[in-house]
């Protein structure tokens, strides 16, 4: 008997294969990316090697004659409420390897999904709902920092604002592309993300990467960003969006940087991120120049004056425990914007010990920094993205019912065009030509079907957004923003209540 | 200020209405049997729930005192609140609202009036270095939550009276065929789930302003959170609380006009804005920008007067009814034009105002 490694006969998935369907086309070999379908000679047939296949559903979905089906690996251990099968793959990974255990995407454990808790309210009678076909639903959102007041001139012509505001962006969704990064997704779809953007009128992130030259036409709906790996900032960088975004923290990884593995440099990352090609590109996990808060307070201001104060300056934190406290001094700091990342964000690699385990729900860190901000009275200074496993419009709207000004979305954005969050981002092997810049499988994705696809969903869900807000009767997002009125929670404890700001449903 | 605890965790009645108004521009003293009589043509419009009055030019011998309209279950309840003006202000007379027992009217809470001026600088026990008007609001606030009494009319030469019952008997009860005023306001109220409290009765009034309202407010829960951060605490549980509140900080501490203040109520929408010449496009997307949490979005009809003016205001799309009237002098805001054609059968002109657009009758002087 030959000897397989332990972890070979532990795999997730097996492949069933119809052999009266099949016919051998081969499709399936060349779509894999990892090798699990080959051509066998002797036999003259197709077969796969099961412990290769890691879910994605590349082959199943091209496979003309239906013949394939991915399957979960049925096989059991022992049934133990302590030892969950993952737990005890993982160890047989790591005795084998020796390594950090990575993953790509959000967080799949199961910590409590407060959305689906929270419920939310419609007109009955006393007030009536509006239909967004007959009348105006307005869901225009401007992101940046607001005085507490106004003043104004009355001329015979009407009214003139005398009170200098300060830049905002405008969104005609509340809903923009989060930061993905030129390396972490490959080149095709950061067209996408900006032309879907500006064919929306709202807002794509570049990420920590940099900008490619030829995107430099879509900068007025790109936020740059700027991270503690510095990759592709410089001063027309800087002056190339409508935003410039701080990344101080990752909702899938707080507290760490990244890593893009040199494998994925190719000429065109390298030009854009400023590294050479093949060579690693690291993002430290602080800042290292900022230590403290009154570091990143210059920071903001040093990338103000690069940029003439003509845009808004926004910082990105991940959702930790003291949330609330930090975006207060992000806030007080001169943030313009403050972005909070949930733990069930995205990532295109993280240490799944992290990913699972360091941070707090969206939700959560949602209501209690909207909160705070408000107690403090400076909610005014600075608006607030919320990101981190923004599912479908609902999530959405109960987002800005909790406080959120907007929504970025990433996994949400790559599922449009074909993601089938298989988690192995970190490989560089997507079969569905997104987290990989190897050519033959980023020309899976076409930029223009790419963007068409997303674009269609920020639409879908913008139609839904104004039925649920006509439902509740209202006509205008600045109405639903902070209404948290109009959720209602079930299954929660009162503490949970309390940090939500929601009352229990039936009251 | 911080929000106080479980602040999101409040009731609030849900009400349908009827709103009367009418001014005399030339400040020609109407007779309280006429908006009495108006609200009766709407009696349908409400459920015996709440109804309530405002009149202008009632106090003409006091017209340069705050008239404080006291209301409270106790005596005691009302001795402590006397303790606490006495301490706030001079007190130049003191004396219960004059009332009549009605059948219809049960239970009805002691009502008490005090006409006062303000103590000034260092004679304040507290908020030494406020202005005049901050300060009488504060003391108002600091009553209705310290004490069982609760402050529901406080301006200079106006005064509400309202309570649980249908509008004509709340006015039997406080005897209103004997006011005189200028301009008077009137309001039926049908609310769908009632603490049964005299306070919640419409109108609602600080300072000089007072306000009624046919609508519900969905933009409430916002509403109410942005005034938490402006040091406006709600505790009426009602609505309409919250555009009292924002005339108050919109008009006396922003200084913006009623006008703007009707904006921030119901600004045009986006479609609007962009096509305005630039300046007007700059100014509405500021308002709308800053004053959005302040939008009030739902149906309503307001009925709002300062003393100098009557503002009727229909939400943005004309969720309430909401007409208007000339009569030589007279200028009648109403629900129904029946309850106007029955106090007034001459009309000069009628009409429905447009959806948003405020119609501002001022005194003449
Ligand atoms: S793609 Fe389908 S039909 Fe073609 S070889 Fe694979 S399983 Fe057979
Ligand atoms: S982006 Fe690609 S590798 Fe990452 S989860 Fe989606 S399908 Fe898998």
């Amino acid at each position: 008997m030959a000897f397989a490694p332990i972890n070979k006969n532990y795999h997730d998935f097996f492949v069933v294969r119809d052999k009266d369907a099949c016919i051998n086309c081969q499709v399936c070999v060349r779509q894999c990316s990892y090798g699990v379908h080959f051509w066998d000679e002797a036999r003259q047939c197709v077969r796969h090697d099961n412990t290769k296949c890691i879910g994605c559903h590349r082959c199943e979905a091209l496979c003309p004659t239906q013949a394939l089906l991915i399957q979960e690996k049925p096989s059991n251990f022992k049934a133990n409420a302590l030892w969950r099968p993952v737990f005890i793959k993982n160890i047989y990974k790591q005795a084998d390897t020796g390594g950090v255990l990575l993953s790509g995407m959000g967080s799949p454990a199961d910590i409590p999904v407060y959305w689906d808790n929270l419920l939310l309210d419609a007109s009955q009678v006393t007030n009536p709902s509006i239909d967004p076909l007959r009348e105006p639903m307005e869901l225009r959102t401007f992101l940046g920092s607001k005085p507490t007041r106004l003043e104004f001139e009355e001329t015979p012509e009407g009214p003139r604002v005398k009170t200098k505001l300060k830049p905002n962006i405008a969104l005609n969704f509340p809903i923009m592309f989060s930061a993905m990064s030129f390396g972490s997704i490959n080149f095709n779809l950061h067209i996408a993300m900006a032309r879907a953007a500006s064919e929306l009128g709202t807002y794509y992130n570049t990420g920590e990467g940099g900008l490619h030259q030829s995107l430099y036409k879509y900068g007025k709906n790109t936020i740059v960003q700027v991270a503690s790996g510095r990759f592709g900032v410089h001063r027309d960088y800087l002056n190339a969006g409508a935003a410039i975004e701080i990344k101080i923290g990752q909702g899938a990884k707080p507290g760490i940087g990244g890593h893009l593995p040199g494998e994925k440099i190719n000429a065109k990352v390298s030009e854009t991120r400023m590294v050479p090609i093949g060579s690693d590109a690291i993002s430290p996990a602080p800042h290292h120049d900022i230590y403290s808060i009154e570091d990143l307070h210059q920071l903001i201001y040093a990338l103000k004056e690069a940029s003439e104060y003509k845009v808004p300056v926004s910082v990105k934190i991940a959702a930790v425990h003291n949330v609330a406290a930090i975006a207060s001094g992000v806030v007080r700091a001169g943030a313009d914007i403050v972005a909070i990342d949930g733990m069930r964000g995205g990532t295109g690699a993280a240490p799944a010990m992290i990913r699972d385990n360091v941070g707090i729900p969206i939700e959560l860190a949602l209501a209690s920094v909207d909160q705070r901000l408000r107690d403090e009275g400076i909610r005014n200074n600075a608006s607030i993205v919320a990101a981190g496993g923004t599912r479908c419009s609902a999530d959405v709207v109960k987002a800005i019912a909790l406080g959120a000004d907007a929504v970025y979305i990433g996994t949400a954005a790559l599922l449009a065009v074909g993601c089938t969050l298989c988690a192995r981002c970190y490989t560089g092997k997507c079969p569905w030509g997104i987290a990989t810049n190897d050519p033959y499988l980023a020309k899976r994705q076409n930029p223009d079907i790419a963007a068409k696809k997303m674009a269609n969903l920020m639409k879908a869900w913008a139609h839904e957004i104004e039925e649920m807000l006509g439902g509740m009767g209202l006509n205008s997002i600045e109405s639903l923003r902070g209404n948290r009125d109009k959720l209602r929670a079930v299954g929660l404890n009162q503490i949970e209540l309390d940090t939500l700001g929601v009352k229990a449903a039936g009251r | 200020m911080k929000a106080p605890e479980r602040y999101y965790d409040f009731q609030k009645d849900i009400s349908g209405c009827g709103v009367f108004g009418v001014i005399n521009t030339k400040r020609e003293l109407i007779p309280g049997s006429m908006p009495i009589q108006a609200m009766c043509t709407m009696h349908d419009r409400g459920n015996g729930l709440g109804g309530g009055f405002a009149a202008y030019g009632i106090y003409p011998d006091h017209a340069d005192k705050y008239a404080f309209h006291i209301m409270c279950e106790t005596q005691e309840g009302l001795d402590s609140a006397e303790e606490l003006i006495k301490k706030f202000f001079v007190i130049h007379e003191s004396q219960p609202i004059p009332t009549k027992p009605t059948l219809a009217i049960k239970n009805p809470p002691i009502v008490w009036r005090f006409f006062l001026s303000a103590k000034q600088g260092g004679d304040r026990p507290k908020w030494r270095t406020n202005d005049e008007k901050d300060y009488v609001v504060n003391v108002i606030m600091h009553i209705n939550k310290k004490t069982p009494a609760f402050v529901f009319s406080s301006g200079k030469n106006m005064g509400a009276f309202k309570g649980v019952g249908f509008p004509e008997d709340i006015a039997e009860f406080f005897r209103l065929d004997e006011y005189q005023g200028y301009i008077w306001t009137g309001h039926n109220r049908f609310p769908t789930n009632t603490p049964g409290w005299w306070g919640g009765a419409h109108p609602f009034t600080l300072l000089d302003w007072s306000i009624v309202h046919n609508g519900e407010i969905s933009s409430y829960g916002i509403n109410r959170r942005y005034l938490c951060e402006h040091d406006y605490e709600c505790t009426l549980m009602t609505d309409t609380e919250v555009v009292a509140y924002e005339i108050d900080m919109l008009i006396r501490k922003h200084g913006l006009s009623l006008r703007m203040a009707s904006w921030v109520f119901a600004p045009p929408f986006w479609d609007e804005i962009d096509r305005m010449p630039e300046e007007q496009r700059k100014a509405f997307e500021a308002l709308r920008m800053v004053y959005g949490p302040a939008l009030l979005n739902g149906p309503f009809a307001i009925l709002v007067s300062d003393g100098t003016c009557l503002m009727g205001l229909n939400d943005r799309i004309k969720l309430r009814p909401l007409i208007v009237a000339e009569s030589g002098s007279n200028v009648f805001m109403s629900s129904e034009e029946s309850s106007i054609r029955d106090v007034c059968r001459e009309l000069d002109t009628v009409w429905a105002p447009k959806a948003g657009e405020p119609v501002i009758v001022k005194l003449e002087d």
